[in-house]
């Protein structure tokens, strides 16, 4: 019977790869429990179409109209309203990424109201990211044309019959023209040097085991920093490479400005970098194999370009999905960029968010140098 | 502290996982000498050099390598021992010289360009030396390696079955090269399976089962194993074995070709057994010395598995 052959030795592979599918329990257990993950986590956390944005006020006057048109506001459920400020004020939050809406009420602003002299309401978006705030844009003009109808009655009705009693201008800061790319390829930036410094310092450490030279290199005079820099640094210049590849196409392919200080970003960069590296390292000296660095680096990966802001805009994320968010490396180098080529941000701006990759590097590199052992026991 | 000796330590124990790996072995190798470690696989020679130089922490037991504590001071050994991983441990990617001038430089060996020199001269891979260390053979891979063992000017060579293999002119031009290493000062224990390489040693410690059970020069082990050893050349040696085997007083009968070396630990009893066998014409019987191999199957025979 030359028919059963085939199947038998088919049968044979297929069984062995069952067998060693089930030695590696890591890998299995990745490949169970992924999914089940992601889906719990994106499945909750991903939303399109973010609400109770942060919203300031420079108000010129305090009166029923303009208390109305900010209720009306906060009633969309789009915008959410931290107080009156100054707008000197205004300008410094939406730099640093504070709020991502201005209303500005002028002085004089009911009166003209009541004169039908349809005043100008100012609404300022932070349009670095327009996926972020277009939803609450387009709801504004329903403000504009219900808002105050039940203020104006009796002997104002007149006021609500023709146009709407005051005019709405929306100023879209940063971004003009609500380009997309101005916020995907500053944004790609981080996602790109996520995605290979962390896979490949993860490989740095398993490719030394499974190579067998690891039991060599312990058994020589070498401290466990002098390893874990010596394989990091290089690749801080590989990451330089292609950060300078991604804006030299930023700039000459998608126009994209470059309005903040180069020096500045090469500078975080650094830390941003270091940080990847630092988590690859750490990973390489957990996983048992390389396949086991590289789905620990995937598994870093996803969470970073879906809870960090790149994919979906992290303002429409429920309040945990925020919080693992913010200890992403990927989150805080993603508003730095955008803030020093999109808005021109100096030091001081992006500060709150350097100190936290500060952070995420230096608790990643203490767990990195314990993991890393001098022995083989 | 001992200077007479290079490695001496008492009582090592190291388990894994609740498996003891290495029980109570104690070793000393004088300087200057070749130490032989022998033993089956798994017996836990591998594991008792990674306690020598300090990869492996022991469980209890303690000494001195090179008169520094195996325990404490594992920095100052890594510095001064010169250790041969089982498998080829130097990067495939790098060429031979690439590999020893990395090492070089994690040694921070002083005129590093010249020393790398003398060693590739000294192993004779200075023809090579361009070429990368993963198109080598098992025999150049091996030489590189001790190549590498060699670069910081170590006192104490820690070699992990370095010719395992490796075809045999390349083992005795090994062989031949750890002799001058030993003439000029250099302590070497060499784990091996090789007989012939054994007898090469000034002494040897044979471990079994994680236990140490001889240790001495190969006179003294074959004295030790109490064995009287005859040989008989037979037609159907295999044959003859089986039967002799069964008969109390044999307690192992091995077949050389067309030689069978039949060996009991009471020489009387052992003669008894052979008596009937004596007489038949086609069957030439001789006395014979034991051999090195006859004396270690004996010792482990002696001992059970009791790690199991």
């Amino acid at each position: 019977m030359n028919f059963g052959g085939p199947f038998f030795r088919f049968w044979a592979v297929l069984r062995k790869e069952f067998i060693q599918m089930r030695r590696d329990r890591l890998t299995f257990a990745m490949m169970i429990g992924v999914p089940i993950l992601q889906l719990v986590i994106f499945g909750y956390a991903i939303n399109a179409n973010p609400k109770t944005l942060p919203t300031a006020v420079v108000a010129g006057e305090s009166t029923t109209f303009t208390r109305t048109i900010l209720a009306a506001m906060e009633n969309t459920g789009y915008f959410d309203i931290t107080g009156a400020v100054s707008a000197a004020e205004a300008d410094a939050m939406v730099a640093r990424g504070d709020v991502l809406f201005v209303v500005t009420i002028p002085t004089g602003f009911s009166r003209q109201l009541l004169r039908g002299e349809r005043p100008l309401l100012l609404v300022e978006a932070d349009a670095t990211d327009p996926a972020a705030t277009s939803n609450a844009l387009s709801a504004l003009n329903l403000v504009v044309q219900t808002a105050l109808a039940r203020d104006l009655s009796g002997p104002l009705a007149n006021l609500n019959a023709g146009p709407p009693p005051f005019e709405l201008r929306i100023h879209r800061r940063y971004n003009e023209e609500g380009i997309t790319q101005y916020n995907i390829v500053p944004g790609l930036i981080g996602v790109v040097l996520t995605m290979t410094m962390v896979i490949m310092t993860s490989l740095a450490m398993t490719r030394e085991r499974e190579r067998g030279t690891m039991e060599n290199l312990l058994a020589m005079p070498v401290r466990p920093s002098e390893v874990m820099f010596g394989k990091i640094i290089p690749y801080v210049f590989v990451g330089y490479v292609q950060v300078l590849i991604i804006i030299l196409i930023a700039r000459y392919l998608f126009a994209v400005p470059m309005i903040g200080s180069l020096w500045l970003l090469s500078g975080v960069l650094v830390v941003f970098i270091a940080a990847n590296l630092a988590m690859g390292f750490t990973f390489s000296t957990v996983a048992e194999n390389q396949l086991q660095a590289i789905q620990m680096s995937i598994f870093f990966f996803l969470p970073s370009i879906l809870l960090s802001g790149f994919m979906f805009p992290f303002r429409g994320m429920p309040q945990w999905a925020q919080w693992i968010g913010e200890v992403l490396p990927l989150t805080h180098f993603l508003r730095i960029v955008r803030g020093i080529m999109l808005k021109g941000n100096e030091a001081r701006d992006i500060w709150p968010e350097v100190w936290p990759l500060l952070a995420f590097l230096v608790v990643v590199m203490s767990v990195a140098m314990l993991r890393y052992r001098r022995t083989l026991d | 502290m001992n200077r007479a000796f290079a490695i001496e330590v008492h009582g090592l124990n190291k388990s894994f996982d609740g498996k003891p790996a290495v029980r109570d072995v104690s070793i000393a190798v004088e300087s200057g000498t070749i130490c032989g470690f022998l033993g089956p696989n798994g017996s836990g020679k591998t594991t008792t050099i990674r306690m020598l130089c300090g990869l492996v922490t022991p469980d209890s037991g303690h000494g001195t390598c090179l008169g520094y504590d195996i325990q404490r001071e594992s920095d100052q050994i890594k510095r001064r021992v010169g250790y041969m991983t089982q498998a080829f441990g130097l990067y495939t990617d790098l060429s031979i010289r690439q590999n020893l001038d990395f090492v070089a430089r994690l040694y921070q060996v002083r005129r590093r360009d010249e020393v790398v020199d003398r060693v590739l001269e000294r192993l004779g891979l200075a023809g090579r030396q361009h070429q990368l260390a993963g198109s080598l053979s098992g025999g150049w891979k091996q030489r590189l390696a001790l190549a590498a063992c060699l670069l910081p000017e170590p006192n104490l060579l820690l070699l992990d079955e370095p010719t395992a293999g490796v075809d045999p002119k390349a083992r005795r031009e090994f062989w031949d090269q750890i002799h001058l290493l030993a003439a000029e000062g250099l302590t070497v224990l060499v784990s091996t399976h090789y007989m012939d390489e054994a007898e090469r040693c000034h002494s040897i410690a044979y471990i079994a089962y994680g236990r140490l059970l001889a240790r001495g020069d190969a006179d003294a082990i074959i004295r030790a194993s109490d064995l009287a050893t005859w040989h008989v050349v037979a037609t159907h040696p295999t044959r003859l074995a089986l039967e002799l085997e069964a008969r109390s007083g044999v307690d192992m009968a091995v077949a050389f070709g067309n030689t069978l070396h039949v060996s009991g630990r009471d020489p009387a009893r052992l003669e008894a057994a052979i008596a009937p066998y004596r007489d038949d014409p086609s069957l030439a019987w001789t006395a014979a010395t034991p051999g090195l191999e006859d004396a270690f199957i004996a010792l482990m025979d002696g001992v059970p598995d009791s790690r199991r």
